[in-house]
């Protein structure tokens, strides 16, 4: 039975390899497509043109694409994402602390967001069509169709400038700790909540309400157990392949999609990291966040992947 | 009653008095709230500053991109930042004036050529070294260097020979230059060990506070430098931070929500709200930053006079002001410098919005057709708006303005300075000379209206090098004139600074040559006990 899963998983994570050469190749692209040079947003209005031809020079602006294509690929394949063009850091120390943050965030997120979707979608099919169901579906819905910087401003209003419970902005950083931490993402962590949680409980509950129509449903029904323990032991592990897709797609969106929430609250992540450098053309810094960013939506749709063939009988035993 | 109550408010500033009992005896006496409360604020003033304590600002302008290199500074919060951990030689007072710091004196020969530096004797470093002429000569070497990346190159660029001798620096220019002395306090000039050749990055100058935390884009912080020179006079709180936060609403609630006490770049089109917030005092500077829209002299239709003149008597500056600044500001006078400037002449007349006469010079200039107009939302906040306004009262005169939005990425690079008609903006220099000389001038990198006057630059350079201050005057006054009457721009407003500050905060004075108090905020003001 091992083999032909081994082979199954192999296949996507070569896949997920190609797809990454594929993305570099494409930010490479993009960052070189992007107008203005480096140079002049480094200096911004006040370049001479002495300034500007000394740090084109300095930064090696005069190559040609794919050479310095080449160079990059070959930094990246040996750990060394270069230095950032316009402060001369170490990118991958640079990026380690802002990924570290990045992930906190999420985590939190995610540890809120994901058993209470899971558990809210249980609920809306426990009381399918009730008004409980309706409650659970009509304000998750609508927390979803606010664009989050609006929930990001509710909740600062609110919580932050009117009651003083929480902080306002969320700056973290090193030597912090853990519980003056935890308070400072305590409302970036709520809003991206909130912006998830419709996604996942939606689709956790059609895929549930799919699998009540089976006859071994109607089975355990018969057999008099509760509807609860139906639904938690018979339906959710049959549903669970394209819950956990859901489920990854957002933590995806966790990871990459947070640009807004940060500058809203000030968080000193990868999303602004990513902003303050596109805005300075620093090129090498671009294409290793977008490469970050590649890597881990391809990490978790290849870990999704993997899980629905896990735990599908038909796809784990292909004929 | 007056007299009871300022010696009571000097009792609430001591500390022997509750705020709460001195303000229930205001109101016993039939005081408003607000006048007690000006009185409690300037007796705290008089009572001195209070040490200690942890004084944070939230500001724009800070990417995780910056460096400490003070000859990299462009943003905000780096120049806020260097101003507390750095010093200068000289920086300007908030009347125009210089005051000396690490220079003692600066003296001319009566040519205006030769300068002397007089080094302040007992200035300490972070390092514990003591700051010497050698070390100011190789910051000013550091930054003329013609392979530096110095935003201070431009200006250094007169500098012909330096030399030390023993406490003295003595620089010889190429031409005069009576301004040579505001020059030196340009905020990119902080005196650095051995001017910094070692290490630019190293944070470490004689200001009031050491560095202690640099996470660019995220948050500085500074220590209070015991040893620092003027003690007395800067640095009040023992830690300083500042809090990198970009966005304007964020900025807005962390300091409703007290985590910061003061903020920079408060949005016009906010102010009367944040306003309104308890505790919340707005603090405006009028300052040389302006907003010019740019014409190229020498690009067709704009190479006619007539045609500059319409277009200047087209704008009804008063509207602007009204709208875009919320009159957090003044109205422009289609020249580059305004009252904030040494040697400024207020008795020129301002032009006013005058369609009729903008319609004669529009039809004498016989153009035809709609003129393009470029914009974009990074020119200056409101600049869209701006255009737009703009559009209308050309209308008014029968002139036709056809809009086009850029995009901000690359308006620095593809619109400004390359296309014939545009929004901008100038963050002003200290003297006239600078200002001229930046942008207006013949050979001047930044000349963004392509004004080319072989008897303008001549102007320029004899008002540069005269020491007479009454003549000097009067030819800042003609050159005005001209630039007023002839010059390829449209100077619809010049911009206020306006921050805020929190609850309890004192010892703030504002300053027209930088926001945050010229970049002092952090340094001279403290925290009510």
């Amino acid at each position: 039975m091992s083999s032909p899963i081994l082979k199954l998983v192999a296949q996507r994570i070569a896949l997920g390899f190609v797809l990454l050469f594929a993305v570099s190749v494409l930010i490479f692209v993009g960052t070189q497509i992007l107008p203005g040079d480096v140079a002049q947003s480094i200096l911004g209005q006040a370049a001479t043109p002495e300034a500007l031809a000394n740090l084109r020079a300095e930064l090696g602006l005069n190559e040609p694409a794919y050479l310095r294509y080449l160079h990059w690929l070959g930094g990246v394949l040996t750990g060394d994402l270069g230095t950032a063009l316009t402060s001369g850091h170490d990118i991958s120390d640079s990026i380690g602390g802002r990924l570290g943050n990045t992930l906190f965030l999420a985590a939190c997120a995610a540890t809120i967001a994901v058993p209470l979707a899971i558990l809210l979608g249980l609920l809306a099919v426990r009381y399918q069509n009730g008004p409980i169901d309706k409650l659970i579906s009509a304000l998750a819905l609508a927390s979803t169709s606010f664009p989050e910087f609006f929930i990001g401003y509710l909740l600062i209003y609110f919580f932050a400038v009117k009651w003083q419970f929480f902080p306002g902005i969320s700056t973290v950083y090193d030597g912090m700790p853990f519980l003056d931490r935890l308070q400072a993402v305590v409302l970036p962590a709520t809003a991206l909540t909130l912006v998830v949680l419709a996604h996942m409980m939606r689709m956790t509950r059609a895929a549930i309400l799919n699998v009540m129509q089976s006859a071994y449903i109607e089975t355990a029904e018969l057999k008099g157990l509760k509807p609860f323990d139906i639904i938690r032991k018979h339906a959710l592990p049959n549903a669970i392949a394209p819950v956990v897709n859901v489920v990854m797609l957002n933590l995806a969106y966790l990871v990459v999609g947070v640009v807004v929430i940060e500058v809203i609250f000030v968080y000193p992540g990868m999303g602004q990291y990513l902003v303050d450098h596109v805005a300075k053309r620093d090129v090498p810094v671009v294409q290793a966040v977008g490469l970050i960013f590649a890597a881990v939506y391809i990490l978790l749709n290849i870990v999704a992947d993997i899980a629905s063939i896990l735990a599908n009988p038909r796809l784990r035993h292909p004929k | 009653m007056s007299n009871e109550l300022e010696f009571l408010s000097r009792y609430v500033a001591k500390g022997k008095l509750s705020r709460r009992d001195f303000l229930g005896r205001a109101a016993a006496l039939g005081v408003s709230a607000t006048f007690a409360n000006n009185l409690l604020a300037s007796a705290a003033r008089a009572e001195g500053p209070i040490k200690g304590g942890h004084l944070k600002a939230g500001l724009q302008g800070g990417e995780s991109s910056n460096v400490l290199d003070p000859a990299l500074n462009l943003s905000q919060v780096n120049f806020n930042f260097g101003k507390c951990w750095g010093e200068l030689l000289v920086d300007m007072k908030p009347d125009g004036t210089l005051e000396n710091r690490i220079a003692e004196a600066i003296e001319s020969s009566p040519d205006a050529k030769t300068w002397t530096l007089k080094i302040r004797k007992g200035i300490e470093f972070h390092n514990g070294k003591e700051v010497t002429a050698d070390d100011v000569m190789a910051t000013i070497e550091r930054h003329a260097d013609a392979n530096s990346k110095s935003a201070a190159l431009g200006i250094l660029q007169g500098i012909d020979t330096m030399k030390v001798d023993g406490s003295e620096v003595i620089i010889t220019l190429k031409d005069p230059n009576a301004d040579f002395p505001y020059l030196m306090a340009d905020y990119h000039l902080v005196i650095q060990p051995n001017g910094g050749k070692d290490d630019p990055n190293a944070g470490i100058s004689a200001g009031p506070y050491k560095v202690t935390v640099n996470e660019p884009g995220v948050r500085y912080g500074g220590e209070k430098f015991a040893n620092y020179w003027q003690g007395d006079k800067l640095g009040h709180a023992d830690q300083i931070e500042i809090v990198v936060i970009n966005d304007p609403t964020a900025r807005m609630s962390a300091l409703q929500g007290g985590q910061v006490h003061m903020i920079n770049r408060v949005e016009p089109k906010i102010v009367d709200l944040l306003k309104r917030a308890p505790g919340v005092t707005i603090q405006a500077a009028s300052g040389r930053g302006f907003y010019p829209f740019n014409m190229f002299c020498d690009t067709a239709p704009f190479d006619n006079n007539d045609l500059r003149m319409a277009l200047k008597l087209a704008m009804d500056r008063e509207e602007m002001l009204d709208k875009i600044l919320r009159g957090y500001g003044e109205v422009g006078n289609d020249m580059p410098v305004n009252r904030a400037y040494p040697l400024f002449s207020d008795d020129i007349e301002q032009r006013k919005f005058d369609p009729e006469k903008a319609a004669e010079y529009y039809k004498k200039s016989g153009h035809s057709g709609s003129i393009l107009l470029r914009t974009s939302e990074v020119a200056f906040p409101g600049a869209v708006d701006a255009a737009q306004l703009y559009q209308q009262s050309c209308a008014k005169a029968g002139i036709k303005i056809e809009i086009k939005r850029e995009p901000g990425d690359g308006y620095w690079s593809e619109v400004w300075n390359k296309q014939p008609f545009s929004l901008s903006y100038w963050g002003g220099r200290p003297t006239q000379d600078q200002m001229y000389s930046t942008a207006y001038i013949s050979s001047a990198d930044w000349n963004d209206t392509r004004w080319k006057r072989p008897e303008f630059d001549k102007m320029v350079i004899a008002a540069r090098g005269e020491l007479d201050e009454a003549k000097r005057k009067q030819m800042y006054r003609d050159i005005g004139v001209m630039m007023r009457d002839e010059g390829g721009l449209i100077v619809p407003f010049f911009n206020q600074y306006i921050d805020a500050t929190g609850k309890g905060v004192q010892g703030w004075v504002s300053n027209p040559n930088q926001e945050m108090c010229n970049g002092y905020a952090l340094a001279m003001c403290w925290l009510e006990a």
